[in-house]
Order: C-alpha cells, then structure tokens, then sequence
C-alpha cells in the first residue's frame, strides 16, 4: 500500500513538475500555502504615518498601498493609479506647480467599499493635521492643497515651481489609507486609534488577522485584491526579533524563515550561512554611501564650548586640500570592499553614486597610491621632522587625527585599516568608537554625537529618500552648518561653506529639465568630492537580504520598501 | 620545656602554618600555578614572542592555528602565526599576550580598589554604631546607580581632561579601573559589615576590650584577621566581575579604543565568525575562564588556609 501509494506520489510530481514550471506564477489565489517572514527588528504599528522605522513601513506595505512606487531600478510605476503623470502626458502642470493623478476603476478596500479621491485627499489632510505628529510630513512639505476633480481624480497642489512633485502618495512611506476608518483619528487622537493603526483596512494583497505588538504580525490573503491570480500565498507571519545573524541562520541555513531583511553581516559570514544551501542572499545598490567626513573646524578640547568645533576655530590643517586629498588616495577601497561588504558592497568616489542621471563619472580616487600621497604632503610642507613617524606642520604642530565612528564590527576593521595606510604616510590616528545609539542620537547635550563632530574625522554612511538627490545635496549648504544656535542640529557635517556650491544648489531647486538636473547634481557632488575631498567616500553600500531558493518573484528594490512587489511572489517547485 | 625546644617555634611564623595548609589544598595549589604562569604569559611573553599585536598582514588574514594541521593537512597554517590570525590578519597569540595585560590590570587593580573601598566601609559601619546607618544608606544609594549611564556621565564630564594629561589609553584606563571599582564595592561592605556585627559580640572581642584594647587596635588586630576570609572570597569573585565589566564596556564603545586589544574585546569581535574560527573565542575564553577559576580556587584555598579552626586537620 504505502509503496503504491508513493509510487503514485511520484508519477503525479513528475506529471506535475513540467506544469509547474511553465507557469510558476500563475494559478489561483492563495495556491502556495503560507510565507514566513524574519525581520529582526520588530514591528511595533502598521502605520508609516507614525513611524519612520523601516520595518514598520515593510511591514504596512503588505496592506496599504500608494498611488506608486518606485521599481527595482528607480522609476516610478503606477500602484492605484492609471499610469504616472509627467508633463508630457499633461499630469504634471507646464510650470511645475501640481500634479493631477487618476485612479484606477474599479479599486475597492478590503472591506469591499471602493476608493475614491477623498481617501487620497483624507491622507494628505490626515498627515498634515494640526498637533499631529507625522512621521512622513516632508513627504507633503509644499503642498498647499489637494483637491477633488472627480471621484477617481485629485490634484496635488505645491507652492511653488516643484521640479519633483513624486513626494507625496508615493513610496512606500506615504500609502493611501481608508477615510472611513481613520476620520476620527486626526491630529492629536492619531496615536490613540489603535484598532486603525494595529489593522489599517487596505488595497493591498493582504489583510492584517492579528497584531501582537513587538512580536509578530499574521496577514491573510485580501480577497479583494484587484489581480485575480495575486497574491500566490494564502497567509503571511511576519516575525519580528533577534539579530540579523539569527535571521540570517533561520533562512539560510535552517530554512525556519523564507525572507530575512538587512543582513548586516561581513560578507565570509553570509557567506558561510549561505553554504547551507536552502537560502541565498539577494543584493541591490541604491545611494547609501559610507564615507569619511572631514572636520573643516578645530576639534581640540583646548577651545571654549561654543568655539571649539564651529566655523570661528578652522581647522589647523584639514582645510589644506592636498591634506585631505592625501588621505583619500591613501585609502584602497577595493579591499575595504572586500574585508567589510564583499558582494555588497562596491568602491566608490562619489557621495551620490546613484541614480545614474545624477551618477559622477568619478573614478580618481579607486586606485590606493600612497607615493603620490607622499608627494603631496612634501609638496605641501608637512615634514617629519623630528623622525618620530608622523609629519609635523611648519610650526611643530603634528599631523595626529581623531576617528571616530560607531560600534559596528566592520566599521573598526574599516578604523584599523584606515589607521595603517594614514600612518604609512606620516598621519597618526587614534580611533574612537561610540555606541550608535548615542552616535546618532542627536541629543544636543552630548558631546559624541556625529552632529557635535568633536573629532577630525568621522565615518558612517548616509542615503537619501526616493529617487532625487536635491534636498540631500542641499544638505552642505553653508547655512545648515550644526553649532551652538541650533542647538548643533544640521546637516552639513563638516562645516563645508563654498559660495558657489550654494548658488549652484540654487539652480538645481529652479531646474525641471532631468537632464540638467543630471549634470548640476553630478557637478555638485564633484564640488565636495573630487575638488576638495571633504567628503572622502569609500563604499556604495547594498541593502543585503536573504530569501528561501524556494521563494520566487523577489526583485530587492532600495528604492521603496523591499517588500514592494511581495503580491507577486511565490514558491518555485523543486 | 628547655630554650633548645622553644627556639624553632619562635622563628616560625605563622604565615608559615598557613602556607603549610594551603599546600593541601590541591585546586588552590593548581590555580596558584596558573595564575603564575599565565601572569608571566603576559608580562614576558610580548619580550619573547615580539611581533605588533596591531600591525595588519592582509595577505596573510584567517590563519588558522598550527595544530589544526593535525586533521586537516590543506588547513591555512604558519609557523610565523602559531595561534592563527584574525580576518584583518592580526596574529592571535600577539593578541592574547597584549588583551591579557590589559585585562589583567583593569581586573586586579579595579579588585583592589573595590575590596579596599568596601573593606573600609563595611568595617566603619558594622564597628562604629553611629556611622551605620549613614554608611549603609549610602551603600543602598550607590547600589541603586545604574553603572552604564554613570559611565555616560563620567565619560563626558573626564574624558577630555583624562585623556589630555594621561594620553589616550591611560585616561581610559583610569576611568574604566575607577568606574569598575566605585560601583562594584558594595556587595563586599555589606558581607563585611555583616561579619564584624557578629564578631563584635563574640568574647574575646569582649576579653581585648576589657583590657582597654583602643578601636584601631582592635579593628586591625581582632576583627579584620577574622574577615579576611569573606574579603579574600568577595576578591576574587571581584577580579572575575571587572575583568568581564571591562569587556562589555569595550564593546559598547565606552571603553578602550577598538585597536587596543583586551580579551574580552577578542572574544566579542570573534563572536560572529565562531562556527568557521572556533579558536578565535576559545582561546581568549579560555584565558578569562581559567583565569577567573584560578583566582577563585587561591581564593577558597586561602580562606581555608587563613581560618584556624580548619588549619591543621
């Protein structure tokens, strides 16, 4: 009997096999059973309105949708809506002031009433509501009004010419969310709508059954959803905890989980996890840079408060360019790449290395050269003169740095081997590392956070929201410099102030032509990297997940949520 | 009894009864040795053995130690790196010998500090009726604080200053060895304390203070012999505790800086690569291990040795 019966099981596979091949994608809703996903940082609500966290903003994209997204290489496609507005299809105004989107016909919530504008409309009020606290508010900054054309049609309003009106309704960060269920939950009573915020209705492909808080989240499949075929799974757990080696072993090499998020992990680690065989990892490069930033101003303890690390003290001898430049070209990337990221990772001289539009050409510094570097320290006068190692200025005052970063273990293997090649050319580094939680905490009363800057140089990696670099290269203007009067809040880490790179950042605000935006970008990210070497990149960082061999239809997408496309995947038969 | 039979007596002193007993107590003897030898490991090893614990060797990264030749004869090994080498290729033994030093003297003197601070304490409020109530509430205060932010605070407010007069591993030393020792001496008052109570009304106390035996006299003669045993057991359950405090410092980033060995920091960074490299923990945790054991043992040992009611059967 039972060999009968095996011997049965094993013409059906093979009977099956082929078919399920053909159309692995295809076939009835909620055919391939149940998904298990690991993300180890929990998820705490299911509202990307009140949260910024990455994984509570992964997690909502399982059920509310925006009008669209951004696919795996950065252009927008439409989600609820017809197709994307440009100004060539007459969706966004001549003079860049607002952008009317179209919805599709037919759209219905999960619970079976249709969506309408005044959801899109609702939304846009619901963020920018009086005493709430929304955590996407940039996403609508400049928007004046949204208003209803017709039940499928809305207008976004900015004000002023907006050369990239794709902030607000799309990305994963800035979802449509149901009128109805959220009209008593605006401004102040936002945070205290639990059964809205623990399971939003949506239009996405599932719905939320249960929510433990901090712990795990089970999704079924909505019935509801507009493609027949979608999703191929017919429930979701969505785990949350732990640390990303745990996550890493349940997908790879125990096979718990089919989907691990952000494996910060040395790449022989990963890789070893992957030598199990049931998971691979998955990589894909966005615009996430770790770099070196360079402290224009003098750090030194000997200063005042208020003047030590601020623009009335420069810096003795980082405001020297051949300096700086010696230390980048001192620096072989290639190898960082390798001991830190491997596969994800790639060696980089550009703060903005993608999109590819706003991509420099630069390549200068990947080839480590620590003669030339040699060379221009002689050239520039720093001599060792007293045959201790390390270079003095004319004045006797050593060329000895403080490096700090936070604690990351790849982050102090990048410090140790940092520190050997600057001491091949005569500049001494003592390291410093700072718990990250305090590092990038921004409390203006400590004095080790990376606004404070009370070092020469400081290391971690920055990325910039959606696919526009504006605001970000915005961000070293020489007014958003962090000292005392703003409570040491700014962007512009390295106090860099260039006249000429604020007046071409002004241009590139005015421009609406992709192309020029395309070359002032490149010229501006060239302003702080190539010229003057204040900023001294070193990696373009990936976003590194892991996936069961047995989940298909995963496409990993840095520039939305990674689980943007999660309604198309499924199992692929073995 | 003639002077010929007195005589040897007199010379003999009785630091010697207790070495005596002390040799037969075998765990002690072995953990004496140890410490002895791991000591020298550290203090001449680096004399010997004279390679830069820090100098990066790229090529040669992920070593595995000499004797893993033993079964796997296609193993990465060198004699120039008998211990292996870490995934920036940094020799292991150089490592260890240099970690060592480091947490050996973060362990010992923030023991001697805490024991010190405690000892003091304890006896102050369990022999002085007046000073304990203000003395133990000042104990309950500091066991109340929280070490991590403390050492926030004292980073920010020291940090600097230390770091200029004492250069930047000294400063830190300073800190981490004081940090350690004020806010681990509290468990040692508290024995202590309680100990010097009961001693306190025990006769011979009685007997001494009747002849007028004045307070110091009294502390340092009668009471603290007879606690030594809690203080020498609170030592080295101490030593273990600072030697493991200091290395989750260092991990967070408040400790030593990350190109300043130790042997906790060792084992932490090895944590993730421990299923391909497990001699990259089990080396450093062995020494922390066998360490903290040995002490412990001379620890039991001693309090054996040191009571007179055992001494002798």
């Amino acid at each position: 009997m039972t060999i009968k019966t095996a011997l049965m099981g094993a013409v059906a596979s093979l009977a099956f096999a082929p078919m399920a091949f053909a159309d692995g994608h295809e076939g009835e809703r909620g055919r391939d059973g149940e998904l298990r996903i690991i993300y180890w940082q929990a998820v705490s609500i299911l509202n990307p309105y009140l949260s910024s966290g990455t994984k509570d903003i992964d997690a909502s994209a399982l059920v509310i949708e925006p009008l669209g997204r951004y696919d795996s290489s950065g252009n927008p496609v439409p989600y609820l809506a017809t197709e994307i507005p440009t100004v060539a299809n007459g969706g966004v105004s001549e003079d860049l002031t607002s952008i009317t989107w179209t919805l599709q016909e037919g759209l219905v919530w999960s619970d079976g009433t249709p969506v309408t504008s005044r959801d899109v409309q609702f939304t846009w009020e619901y963020c920018t509501a009086e005493g709430g606290g929304c955590a996407q508010a940039a996403k609508f900054e400049g928007v004046t009004s949204v208003d209803i054309v017709d039940d499928l049609t809305v207008t976004v309003n900015f004000d002023g010419p907006t050369p990239n009106p794709y902030q607000p309704f799309m990305g994963g960060q800035s979802p449509i969310i149901q009128a109805a269920q959220f009209a008593d939950c605006l401004g102040p009573r936002a945070p205290e709508c639990t059964d809205a915020n623990f399971a939003p209705i949506g239009t996405g492909p599932f719905v939320v059954t249960d929510f433990r808080v901090n712990d795990v989240v089970s999704f079924a499949a909505n019935e509801n959803y507009r493609v027949a075929s979608q999703p191929a799974f017919a429930t979701v757990v969505f785990k949350g905890g732990g640390d990303a080696t745990a996550a890493g072993r349940a997908v790879m090499e125990t096979g718990e989980f089919d989907y691990a998020w952000n494996m910060q992990l040395a790449p022989d680690v990963i890789a070893g996890m992957a030598e199990g065989g049931v998971g691979s990892p998955v990589s894909a490069f966005g615009a996430l840079v770790e770099r070196i930033e360079v402290n224009l101003t003098d750090p030194s303890p000997d200063l005042d408060e208020g003047i030590r690390s601020t623009a009335e003290a420069p810096h003795p001898f980082l405001t020297d360019p051949a300096v700086r430049e010696a230390m980048s070209i001192a620096i072989d990337r290639e190898l960082l790449v390798e001991i830190g990221y491997g596969q994800a990772g790639r060696p980089t001289c550009n703060l903005v290395p993608a999109p590819a539009i706003y991509a420099s050409d630069n390549t200068g510094c990947l080839t480590q050269d620590i003669d030339r570097a040699n060379a221009l320290l002689d050239e520039a006068g720093y001599m060792d003169t007293d045959g201790d190692g390390v270079r003095e200025m004319a004045d006797g005052t050593p060329l000895s740095i403080l490096y700090q970063t936070s604690t990351n273990a790849v982050r102090q293997d990048f410090q140790a081997l940092i520190k050997e090649w600057w001491s091949e050319i005569g500049i001494e580094t003592e390291l410093r590392n700072i718990d990250a939680g305090v590092f990038f905490g921004g409390d203006p009363g400590s004095p080790d956070t990376f606004q404070r800057f009370y070092a020469d140089v400081e290391m971690y990696a920055n990325v910039f929201d959606g696919t526009d670099p504006q605001s970000y290269l915005g961000a070293y203007l020489c007014d958003k410099a962090p000292r005392p009067d703003t409570q040491w809040q700014g962007e512009n880490i390295n106090r860099f102030c260039d006249p000429a790179y604020d007046a071409l950042w002004q241009e590139l605000t005015s421009t609406g032509d992709l192309d020029e935006r395309g070359r002032i970008g490149a010229a501006l990210n060239d302003m702080l990297t190539k010229d003057s070497n204040v900023i001294i990149p070193l990696v373009d960082r990936g976003r590194v997940s892991a996936h069961a061999n047995s989940l298909g239809g995963i496409e990993l997408n840095v520039w939305d949520s990674e689980l943007w496309n999660i309604a198309g995947w499924h199992r692929i038969s073995e | 009894m003639t002077d010929a039979t007195q005589q040897p007596d007199r010379v003999r002193s009785q630091w010697w009864d207790i070495w005596d007993q002390f040799k037969t107590h075998r765990g002690a003897v072995i953990g004496l040795g140890f410490l002895i030898f791991i000591t020298l490991f550290v203090l001449l090893g680096p004399l010997l053995w004279q390679v830069d614990p820090g100098k990066l060797d790229i090529r040669n990264k992920d070593m595995r130690p000499i004797y893993t030749i033993l079964w796997d004869s296609e193993a990465k090994v060198s004699w120039a790196k008998p211990l292996g080498s870490d995934n920036l290729g940094r020799d292991i033994l150089a490592n260890l010998m240099q970690g060592g030093r480091i947490s050996m003297a973060v362990g010992w003197t923030a023991m001697l500090l805490s024991v010190i601070l405690g000892t003091l304490i304890g006896v102050l409020a369990g022999y002085f009726k007046r000073l304990d109530g203000l003395l133990m509430r000042f104990t309950d205060l500091v066991l109340a604080l929280p070490l991590l932010p403390l050492l926030l605070v004292m980073m920010l407010l020291f940090r600097d200053s230390l770091r200029a007069t004492f250069g930047p591993e000294n400063g830190i030393f300073i800190l981490i060895v004081v940090a350690i020792g004020i806010t681990s001496w509290m468990q040692t008052a508290r024995i202590v304390r309680g100990d010097v109570l009961a001693l306190k009304e025990r006769e011979f106390v009685l007997a001494a203070r009747s002849i007028g035996t004045p307070s110091r006299r009294m502390i340092t003669r009668h009471i603290l012999p007879n606690v030594l045993s809690p203080i020498m057991v609170s030592a080295t359950l101490g030593l273990a505790t600072a030697i493991i405090t200091e290395s989750a410092l260092s991990f967070l980033g408040l400790g030593f800086p990350s190109d300043f060995p130790t042997w906790g920091k060792i084992l932490f960074d090895s944590v993730d690569r421990m299923t391909n490299y497990p001699e990259r923990v089990i080396w450093p945790g062995l020494c922390i291990s066998l360490t903290v054991l040995a002490v412990n043992y001379i620890g039991d040992g001693l309090r054996d040795a040191l009571d007179p009611r055992i001494r002798g059967q």
